[in-house]
């Protein structure tokens, strides 16, 4: 919390942020290298699902990437609107489309993995990737009204409500496409990913997770850095027509 | 290594969904490294610009 | 009170004008309905198994329409600033706004929707659950729609982004809508009702405070 209040002063952020980012680039480039040669090399077939199962190990990642980046956008929103902290509005524009390109890969290679399964491209039977859906929706609003507000303060304050409702509203969105599927289709077959995961699959999966974090991490800092840089490279502009 | 390409006759979706994934997290990066580079080149512009202007007065 | 009652009775008699968006709302909603067997043929069985989601769909579309001029309408003219410093809370003036909102766009939904549902062939048990479903969910779609018409005033042809923003966020409404109305030739319609009853209340209790913040952050100085 010290940190964070420590870190308000955009120079010193930048300052900060310098010596992080080349770590989290790092950790990412080794976790993801290990991760995807092990997840695509080194794991058994499934029982079920044969080969097609490797697709796992790049859809989950990328749809835990895309609800934990939300509650990243949605946190930074509160701080920016409750504590007036000067940079909670840029972690949360940077945050937001690394977030839509994460679920949009969610769906995409979901789609894929359901593909053998379904028989069809999509389901609407799996509640979680419907739910994805809806969450890209609500992703692609929140980066047009930051785009469609010319004053970067009001747009600031409104995307954060907008993430803030779109926060509460979310839970409540997939616990209402769980009860409609209840209602129309015979519940587990559908959902991806099965019953049973062998344990193998367990360790691999983790460190494409936790690779896939730290990927975040690296891109969310690079892009709050440009972010300053261009909010500066702004007022150097205004300074000089003065 | 044919069976190994072949993921179990899922290659058709195993490969385009890794494919998909390599493709969106590099443009990602791509993109992110060059708006920032973008971002510190017009920011360094600008300063030497500014400075420029100071020395002559 | 007084001040309450004055702006929700202003704001009903500026949307029954011409062009204010009451009717307007209600001739959209009776043409997407009418527009549907085009699109999917005359099958009767087959409408009047999708007439209740159709309806639904028509519904939230219809109410998404008049929302934009909301807050825009007395931004331009001045009028929100002048509401902002009155005393009564923005909150309150949310709360009229939206209330106002209903009665003059969803209210009319609600009574037009049986005879769309003859046109589209609904069941005959279903019509109850209809016009209560459409009933109880409306103010949500009204409430929800606030907040979008809040958060985009300031911005010229907000329309498209309200739509954008605001559709996601009542696919619950909409869900359990058109489940009550499908519910209501099984047993599942009771549950969806409570559900969207749930909803709307707890969107029309939420969605004053935050409208009235997104009504804030574009009139404060």
């Amino acid at each position: 919390m010290v940190m964070i209040t420590a870190l308000a002063n955009p120079k010193r952020f930048l300052d900060f942020s310098r010596t992080i980012v080349p770590w989290t680039c790092a950790t990412a480039v080794i976790l993801l290298g290990v991760g995807f040669y092990w997840s695509l090399f080194a794991t058994p077939p499934d029982y079920q699902q044969g080969q097609s199962v490797k697709i796992m190990f790049v859809h989950v990642p990328a749809a835990w990437m895309g609800i934990f980046v939300y509650g990243v956008m949605a946190s930074a929103s509160l701080v920016g609107l409750v504590f007036r902290h000067p940079l909670a509005d840029v972690a949360a524009k940077s945050a937001a489309p690394l977030g839509a390109a994460f679920t949009a890969l969610a769906l995409l290679t979901g789609s894929l993995w359901g593909r053998p399964m379904w028989g069809t491209y999509w389901q609407w039977g799996d509640a979680r990737l419907v739910s994805e859906l809806i969450l890209l929706f609500i992703y692609l609003g929140y980066i047009a009204l930051w785009n469609a507000i010319d004053d970067p303060v009001r747009a600031a304050r409104a995307a954060a409500v907008l993430a803030l409702v779109g926060a509460a509203d979310v839970p409540v969105i997939h616990f209402s496409v769980d009860w409609w599927n209840t209602l129309h289709q015979p519940a587990s077959i559908l959902r991806l990913g099965g019953p049973t995961i062998d344990k193998s699959f367990l360790a691999p999966l983790l460190i494409m997770i936790v690779g896939y974090t730290f990927l975040f991490l690296w891109l969310w800092l690079l892009r709050m850095q440009t972010e300053i840089l261009e909010r500066r490279a702004r007022s150097l502009m205004m300074a000089r027509g003065a | 290594m044919t069976g190994f390409f072949a993921m179990g006759g899922y290659a058709v979706f195993v490969w385009p969904a890794y494919a998909v994934t390599f493709t969106v997290l590099i443009a990602a990066i791509i993109l992110s490294l060059q708006s920032h580079k973008q971002a510190k080149k017009a920011v360094r512009e600008l300063e030497e610009e500014g400075s420029v202007t100071e020395d002559h007065g | 009170m007084k001040a309450f009652a004055a702006l929700l009775f202003r704001d009903m008699r500026l949307a029954f004008r011409a062009g204010g968006g009451a009717s307007l709302a209600a001739a959209f909603f009776a043409l997407v309905a009418a527009l549907v067997p085009f699109g999917v043929g005359a099958d009767l069985a087959l409408l009047g198994r999708i007439a209740g989601g159709v309806l639904w769909v028509s519904a939230a579309l219809a109410a998404l329409l008049s929302l934009d001029r909301l807050f825009q309408a007395d931004f331009e003219d001045g009028s929100l600033d002048v509401l902002a410093l009155s005393p009564l809370s923005l909150e309150a003036a949310s709360a009229a706004k939206i209330l106002a909102h209903w009665i003059t766009t969803g209210l009319p939904l609600v009574v037009l929707s049986p005879v769309l549902g003859l046109l589209l062939n609904l069941p005959a048990p279903a019509y109850g659950a209809l016009v209560a479903s459409l009933l109880i969910g409306t103010p949500a779609l009204s409430a929800v729609g606030a907040i979008g018409a809040a958060l985009t005033l300031s911005i010229r042809r907000g329309g498209l982004i309200l739509a954008l923003i605001v559709l996601p966020l009542i696919t619950p409404a909409l869900i359990f809508g058109a489940g009550a109305v499908s519910g209501a030739l099984d047993e599942t319609g009771r549950g969806a009702f409570l559900f969207l009853a749930a909803f709307s209340v707890a969107a029309v209790a939420l969605s004053p405070f935050a409208s009235a913040a997104g009504v804030r952050l574009n009139v404060g100085g």
